[in-house]
């Protein structure tokens, strides 16, 4: 008889890993809800719930909190594949949170709702319950994620307390917390921004055009290409030009920078990411170029 | 490409963090936006040299105490693995923080400063390595270039290394000399050091075989979720009903005779599916779901094995226990909440027999509680059963955790040594 080495590849390890997270959430928690933005980590964990609870439809809703200020594209997307799925999408809206007087907007140039996510972040998740929030955040983005578990505790005010975090081991989370208070779940915790890429290849799976290569009007900040849009003020000193460029990552367009790039199709994004020198949050994030601890303090208060 | 999971240890003076950003910046996993953070704060700070320590120091705390506090996870590949690396503080709350990173570790490295030699810490490491059943080890031994690169002193630090690990559940150790600064024996083979006939680090971490270290033998499926679809996807799925879960041990195969625990009824595998179809075999780690020839009544928490090889059935357990918390101790009489693959119980511990010192592994019998970071065997009685095995012949059997019920917070990991 053949012997097999049952040897598994670097996918199909983080898929299972995914998997196992989801159906532990399923499992544990009252009302658990998954973030879905649209953007390709969201894209990736939204086939990995497709995939634990085949072929039951995904047991949760999905949560969207948007700004206002997100690219067309992805909004369609984000209502298209929700509806393929007959999943319900519930939409926090950061203008409601503004108009209702919740959070306060900031004023010139360089104005971005980023921070102000995180009020109607928590509004929501008060407002409906949810015990278990899944995100889509990775280890490898951010130092200060490096450090953050799979199952994340926050407190009643949602905040993260970094310096008493739970100790995780083996494949055993700790699902137990009151009333008010709830678990962020990362269950692409061990990815890479390359095994993303990988898997959409794999899967086969859909994204939004903005991640491919397309002409569109930009004017440079900081070294960082922002589109031409309503929402984004530029100034006279910041003259429009038109580019071919591509998105790394989907954010908001007042802080998220295209990169110059030719990669129309998968392959080519991977083997422009295999080749490239700097990372995807230092290449296109301005909200996390504001200080060294950027993220950390965001993710202190409850930021995803 | 497969994944290899290792956990290092050992503090700042060793060279732990040159070595992992060695590994890091060699293989193309630092970028260039990351560097300049780190070379513009070391410039900030007076620090003459590039002090890589910051690339993993994440927490603000931390940069301002120049301590690392918690476990930091670290990514890199080559063209032949992915690595995850855990890497855990050498000093502040290490028991806690190394077993955490241990736990999941296919390979440990410590690290030996050469000029040092075997420390009691590098003992306290390889003890917990042991401890946690992290398959393979590796010695690396740091700062060859410090010692004139003389093989006497590696040798001197081998023998004295070895003498103790004997007294250790150690199947896999290696020695290598190394400087993490100057790159000898990190990436590839150096040319300082021609008495070494081994491999560089990298290329025995992207060689070294792990699978084999699954337990493959004994089947264990802990049922996570049941499948029972209320809003089918398509309607031939009405009447499904399955049993989703990663399976633990062994390879099961459609038509297999399978035990249900509790229930000790068998039944047959009828399928294995997957979103993506079928399978013939399902194996470590894999999260599948399983349907079955009889209709069981089975639920989260129960457990599928052969009827011939069966885990134990137990609601006393005797355990290595490492406690983490803070305030709290563990004395007879505490009441926790165990969980226990994907079952959660009540757990009352009987007795505490020892306290071990980690650094000279002695037994203390008169310990009457466990507090922060140290470890001892106790007696745990569950108000349930659970199906273990000994944690030296599975890993994801055999551990548990232990939460407070009035905090909620994980006090406790366990590993089972003698289940009945």
């Amino acid at each position: 008889m053949l012997q097999r080495d049952y040897t598994t590849s670097q996918l199909d390890v983080l898929e299972a890993e995914a998997i196992h997270i989801m159906r532990e959430v399923a499992a544990e928690f009252e009302r658990p809800c998954l973030l879905f933005s649209g953007g390709k980590d969201s894209i990736v964990m939204l086939r990995i719930a497709e995939k634990a609870f085949w072929p039951a439809a995904i047991p949760f809703p999905l949560m969207h909190v948007d700004t206002g200020h997100n690219f067309d594209e992805v909004i369609d997307f984000r209502d298209r594949r929700s509806g393929e799925l007959g999943a319900r999408l519930i939409v926090a809206s950061v203008q409601d949170s503004i108009d209702q007087g919740r959070v306060v907007e900031d004023t010139g140039r360089r104005a971005s709702r980023n921070r102000l996510q995180t009020t109607t972040l928590l509004d929501a998740i008060e407002e409906h319950e949810f015990d278990a929030v899944f995100g889509g955040a990775r280890r490898d983005e951010e130092k200060a994620r490096a450090k953050e578990r799979v199952f994340s505790f926050r407190d009643d005010f949602g905040q993260w307390d970094p310096k008493n975090q739970r100790p995780e081991l083996w494949n055993l989370y700790n699902a137990r917390i009151r009333k008010g208070e709830h678990i962020r779940v990362f269950p692409l915790s061990n990815w890479t921004e390359l095994d993303v890429w990988d898997y959409i290849r794999r899967e086969g799976i859909e994204i939004p055009s903005i991640y491919f290569a397309h002409t569109r009007k930009v004017f440079e900040r900081d070294g960082m290409l922002l589109p031409d849009s309503e929402v984004v003020q530029r100034g006279e000193d910041e003259p429009l030009f038109e580019a071919v460029v591509r998105y790394r990552t989907v954010g908001d367009m007042t802080c998220t920078g295209a990169v110059q790039s030719q990669a129309a199709t998968v392959e080519e994004i991977i083997e422009e990411i295999a080749a490239t020198r700097i990372t995807e949050r230092g290449a296109t994030r301005a909200d996390d170029r504001s200080s060294e601890a950027a993220m950390e303090d965001r993710k202190r208060e409850g930021y995803f | 490409m497969d994944i290899l999971r290792f956990a290092t240890a050992g503090s700042v003076d060793d060279g732990k963090s040159t070595l992992i950003g060695r590994l890091l910046f060699d293989s193309k996993a630092i970028f260039e936006d990351q560097l300049e953070a780190v070379e513009r704060t070391s410039r900030d700070r007076g620090t003459e040299y590039t002090d890589l320590s910051l690339l993993t120091d994440g927490l603000r705390a931390e940069r301002e105490q120049g301590i690392t506090i918690d476990v930091a996870y670290r990514y890199f590949a080559t063209p032949r693995r992915k690595f995850i690396i855990a890497d855990t503080p050498g000093h502040i709350q290490y028991t806690r923080n190394m077993v955490t990173g241990a736990s999941t570790a296919d390979l440990a490295i410590i690290l030996i400063d050469a000029r040092k030699g075997v420390l009691e810490q590098s003992r306290r490491h390889a003890f917990l390595t042991s401890l946690l059943r992290v398959p393979h080890l590796v010695l690396a031994v740091n700062k060859m270039d410090l010692v004139d690169y003389a093989q006497e002193r590696f040798e001197e630090i081998r023998e004295e290394f070895t003498a103790f690990a004997s007294k250790l559940n150690v199947s896999d150790l290696t020695f290598i000399p190394i400087s993490a600064l100057n790159g000898d024996n990190v990436v590839s083979r150096s040319e300082n050091m021609p008495w070494y006939l081994g491999t560089s680090l990298l290329h025995h971490l992207e060689n070294v075989h792990i699978a084999s270290d699954r337990n493959l033998t004994d089947v264990r499926f802990p049922v996570q979720y049941v499948i029972r679809p209320q809003r089918a996807t398509d309607h031939a799925f009405h009447d499904y009903r399955g049993y989703a879960g990663q399976v633990a041990g062994g390879v099961l195969k459609p038509g297999d005779e399978v035990v249900h625990l509790p229930s000790g009824l068998s039944t047959r595998i009828a399928s294995i599916d997957t979103f993506d179809g079928p399978v013939e075999e399902a194996f470590p780690p894999m999260s599948v779901t399983l349907r079955f020839e009889d209709d069981l009544d089975i639920s989260r928490g129960d457990m599928i094995a052969r009827p011939n090889n069966q885990p134990h059935v137990a609601q006393e357990l005797e355990a290595m226990v490492c406690w983490m918390a803070d305030g709290v101790k563990l004395t007879p009489r505490s009441k926790l909440t165990i969980k226990h693959t994907t079952r959660t119980a009540r757990a009352l511990v009987r007795d505490l027999h020892y306290r071990l010192d980690v650094n000279t592994l002695h037994r203390d019998e008169e310990a009457t509680s466990l507090g922060l970071n140290e470890i001892g065997r106790v007696s745990l009685r569950v108000t349930q059963p659970l199906f273990v095995d000994d944690y030296a012949r599975n890993r994801l059997t055999g551990g548990f955790i232990l939460i407070d019920e009035a905090t909620n917070g994980t006090v406790g990991a366990g590993m089972v040594l003698d289940a009945r």
